[in-house]
């Protein structure tokens, strides 16, 4: 070790390495058996409940979780695939706390709610081992372009695949999954999970991954409108929005996706650099995602700097919580006024604000932070919306006939991976209505 | 997914679980809920003979035991049969039939003891088109004081009686519910077979008080500061169904008589327990009452995903564990286990301990760093053990290999050898010479 946490500049090596394991662990261990069913023994089997109904793929909660109760896991499973197909991947990355967990009626009534994601995980998990559990129709030789193989584009597949109808995947990157495999804090995926759980998804047959295939640059939505019957895009965001401040074109300042991206694709974390000061401006997220792991490469200081207030953070509070946990602070109500440096960043100057009905104002006091490393996390945009596309709000809002989408890149719902699902599979059967004239 | 259909004296149901006659099975509305969560059949609640409708309490008609955090462990009744008028159920059974023709529909009867009264009812279900009647021997409260229910199943030659009246006025398939209030299920099951019937279905409920109210001194469910016995149900009445099935399912005079199993059945074990002691069908009520009709999802998947497991068809299933059940003379008592702990295990709460030391055989030491471990030479196999300790598999029964010495005993373990042969027997005979 060359480095460590006091080691100026953006720096490999900064932890021993035994360090880099231990704070990549699993953040949130599998339920043992006994566990699960303790865990599973507390759901109340609700009503039209309240927690399949915050469910934005609307997996019947109360059912999967009395499979696990009786001990019949790959039930249970089955279950939450019929309506999730990436249920392993949501189990670990959802944020439960405002979405079924936060509206279990032992939260509303205990503080505590069932455990639904863990339990979730607990299903999923076993199940997968025994291989994939859902059989193709009789094909109906129709071919579908699915584009992007994020959670939307592949669970989109997956439905039309299981209907009998051919799909091909157009993929711009070298791997599938999505922000699966390349968006999300590596603490919550581990052991290669997301390509794990992709090559199970691929095992019901029927769909071709042609990778490396990127729409605008090697096919244009015409080529397919024309070779295909329908087409589905699930291109997410790929624009990164910028500060639009002083200083932006320093080095030592990058996008916090791209952090992360970098982050889960690396065999060895010891050589991945990080900075001793590192500032993250934004409150989603990916903000808390790329802090953390700033903190677990070995950065001395994190700071995530947003404009507006905590309510405000798009991060649940328990994003934010283990974010502090980790020692990265948050300061809120500040934006960032110039970054400051010769050549390499140094220092970002903000400036404080009040949020005066939605619209925000910056006040006369400011003050500084060291950095020597600057993560833009402030929000991803739609980039190069392809013709006959109709922008809604900055997201694809209306398409020609013949095609759908879905995801991050279409308008509705929420930037996640279980909203990106439900589009997805949603728009498989929309077209498989089409398709067959129903 | 396993194939789950079923066929119980040609009565066709895509499963084998039945809502058992009681306050689910009421009406229209509640059977249409049913059959669209999936029930493979329904016995209509309990019909009477035509007049004035049945009166029924207006204070609480349910009691409840419950297990920590409010699980519910036992319910009691003292409903009656259906207090609706006659006709409106014949129509409204009509109507469910022609909807629901793959589903199992039984009209439940109870009429009074004499001829006319059955011949005349049997006479006015005809037209509905229902698969079967289960006659209501059952009820034990309300309706046995009237000399029906209870009060005719615990008298064998009345359910002859009547199980002959039925046969001969109707030609539809016959089920005899039997009441478990009577010291042995093999009596009114023969008198049953005897009279004609096609099946049999038990338990109906067991009388109960439920708990004592100390502020009152009233029993529960409480009517005005007064409380009587109800029916008992619910998954602590299941131990108790399942001897009663298995005392039919293996008495030479009864056994093959076809059995659709009632008590407790909460999930698709329980049902698979049933069908295992011989059960065509199994119904189910208080899961049902406790959870809605959804749960039958459970028993669905469940049941299924346990023959897939074992490779198992549902006939396959049916009566497997019978020939296991024996009388406790046959039990072999030469099969000698001992109780093992396993320390990787062990979370050191000292349950067994307690349990052995004070209850017990003495047989478990307890060493320094509360470490827990078997005495060999005191443990009798009782499984006490094992019933009281937190965590699944960590105390289990090893059984001895034939040729070892038990140090208990001193005596070698050796060959399958009974109580009938036992030298201890004052009864037992030596083989012939």
């Amino acid at each position: 070790m060359t480095n460590s946490k006091l080691t100026p500049g953006i720096v490999a090596g900064r932890l021993p390495a035994p360090d880099y394991e231990r704070n990549f662990l699993d953040h949130t261990p599998p339920l043992e058996v006994h566990e699960a069913r303790v865990a599973a023994d507390r759901c109340y089997f609700c009503h039209d409940a309240p927690c399949m109904t915050a469910c934005p793929t609307a997996i019947d909660i109360p059912l999967f979780i009395r499979q696990i109760a009786t001990a019949t896991p790959e039930a249970a499973a089955k279950t939450i695939w019929s309506q999730n197909i990436l249920g392993g991947i949501c189990a670990r990355v959802c944020p439960t706390e405002t979405l079924c967990e936060q509206a279990c009626v032992r939260e509303v009534a205990e503080g505590k709610p069932v455990e639904i994601g863990r339990l979730q995980r607990f299903a999923t998990d076993y199940a997968m081992e025994k291989g994939h559990p859902f059989v193709r129709e009789a094909s109906t030789g129709r071919r579908i372009a699915v584009v992007g193989a994020g959670p939307a584009g592949l669970a989109c597949a997956h439905r039309l695949a299981m209907k009998g109808h051919d799909v091909v995947i157009f993929e711009r990157r070298s791997k599938a999954g999505g922000l699966n495999e390349f968006g999300i804090a590596s603490y919550k995926s581990t052991g290669g999970f997301a390509q794990r759980e992709v090559d199970w998804l691929l095992q019901i047959g029927g769909i071709e991954l042609r990778l490396g295939a990127e729409l605008g640059r090697d096919f244009a939505l015409q080529d397919l409108r024309e070779e295909y019957d329908a087409v589905f895009l699930g291109v997410g965001l790929q624009g990164v929005n910028l500060l639009g401040t002083e200083g932006e074109d320093l080095a030592g300042i990058s996008n916090a996706v791209d952090f992360i991206a970098e982050l889960r694709q690396a065999e060895d974390l010891s050589v991945l650099p990080v900075g001793r000061d590192v500032v993250v401006i934004g409150g989603g997220m990916t903000a808390v995602d790329a802090a953390v792991q700033s903190r677990l490469l070995g950065a001395e200081n994190v700071t995530i700097v947003y404009r507006r207030g905590q309510d405000q953070m798009s991060a649940s509070a328990h994003e934010q919580e283990h974010a502090t946990s980790k020692g990265v602070r948050i300061i809120h109500n500040a934006a960032p006024l110039r970054l400051i440096g010769k050549g390499q960043v140094e220092a970002v100057e903000f400036a404080y604000t009040a949020d005066e009905g939605g619209r925000l104002r910056l006040l006369p006091e400011t003050f500084t932070l060291r950095a020597d490393q600057v993560l833009r996390a402030i929000g991803q945009r739609l980039t190069g919306l392809p013709d006959g596309i109709e922008a809604r709000g900055g997201k694809i809002g209306a398409a020609p006939a013949r095609v759908w989408a879905g995801g991050d890149c279409a308008a509705g719902g929420e930037d996640l991976t279980v909203t990106a699902v439900a589009e997805g599979r949603d728009a498989a059967e929309a077209i498989h209505l089409h398709l067959c004239g129903l | 997914m396993a194939d789950l259909t079923t066929n119980f004296l040609g009565i066709r149901s895509p499963n084998p679980f039945w809502l058992a006659s009681a306050p689910p099975t009421d009406k229209e509305y509640n059977v249409e809920r049913a059959f669209e969560a999936g029930w493979g059949g329904v016995v209509w609640k309990t019909l009477g003979a035509e007049g004035p409708p049945v009166v029924n309490v207006n204070g609480p008609r349910y009691g409840a035991v419950w297990g920590a955090d409010r699980r519910l462990l036992g319910l009691n009744n003292i409903e009656l049969i259906t207090d609706r008028p006659l006709q409106v159920n014949l129509d409204e059974i009509k109507r469910v039939r022609r909807k629901w023709r793959d589903r199992a529909l039984i009209i439940s009867l109870m009429v009074p003891c004499d001829e006319d009264s059955w011949k005349d009812i049997l006479a006015k279900i005809e037209d509905t088109e229902a698969d079967g009647v289960e006659l209501n021997f059952g009820c034990p409260h309300g309706m046995a004081e009237r000399g029906m229910g209870s009060a005719v199943g615990q008298v064998p030659e009345y359910i002859e009686m009547v199980t002959r009246w039925v046969k001969q006025y109707s030609r539809m398939p016959c089920i005899v519910k039997l009441t478990p209030n009577i010291s042995d299920i093999r009596k009114p099951a023969e008198a049953a077979r005897r009279g004609g019937a096609d099946a049999v279905s038990l338990i109906n409920t067991i009388n109960s008080i439920t708990s004592v109210n100390l502020d009152s001194f009233s029993p529960e469910p409480m009517i005005d500061g007064k409380g009587s016995h109800g029916g008992y149900c619910g998954p602590a009445v299941k131990p108790i169904a399942l001897n009663m099935v298995a005392e039919i399912a293996r008495n030479p005079a009864t056994a093959g008589l076809p059995i659709s199993g009632i008590g407790g059945v909460t999930t698709w074990r329980d049902a698979a327990e049933f069908i295992a002691l011989g059960c065509g069908t199994v119904q189910a009520c208080t899961v049902a009452m406790t959870y809605g009709f959804k749960v039958v999802q459970e028993l669905i998947s469940g049941l299924s995903e346990y023959l897939d497991e074992k490779g198992m068809t549902l006939e396959e299933l049916r009566g497997r564990a019978v020939p296991n059940v024996t009388d406790w003379q046959h039990l072999n008592l030469n099969y000698v286990a001992k109780a093992h702990i396993s320390q990787d295990d062990c979370i050191k709460c000292g349950r067994c301990y307690a349990a052995c030391e004070d209850t017990s055989h003495q047989a478990i030491a307890m060493g320094p760093g509360r470490v827990f471990t078997v005495k060999e030479e005191e443990c009798v196999a009782c499984n006490l053990c094992v019933n009281v300790c937190p965590v699944e598999n960590c105390i289990t029964m090893e059984p001895m290999a034939k040729g070892q010495t038990d140090p208990r005993t001193g005596q070698v373990v050796g060959d399958y050898a009974n109580w009938t042969t036992h030298p201890n027997n004052p009864a037992a005979r030596p083989a012939a010479e």
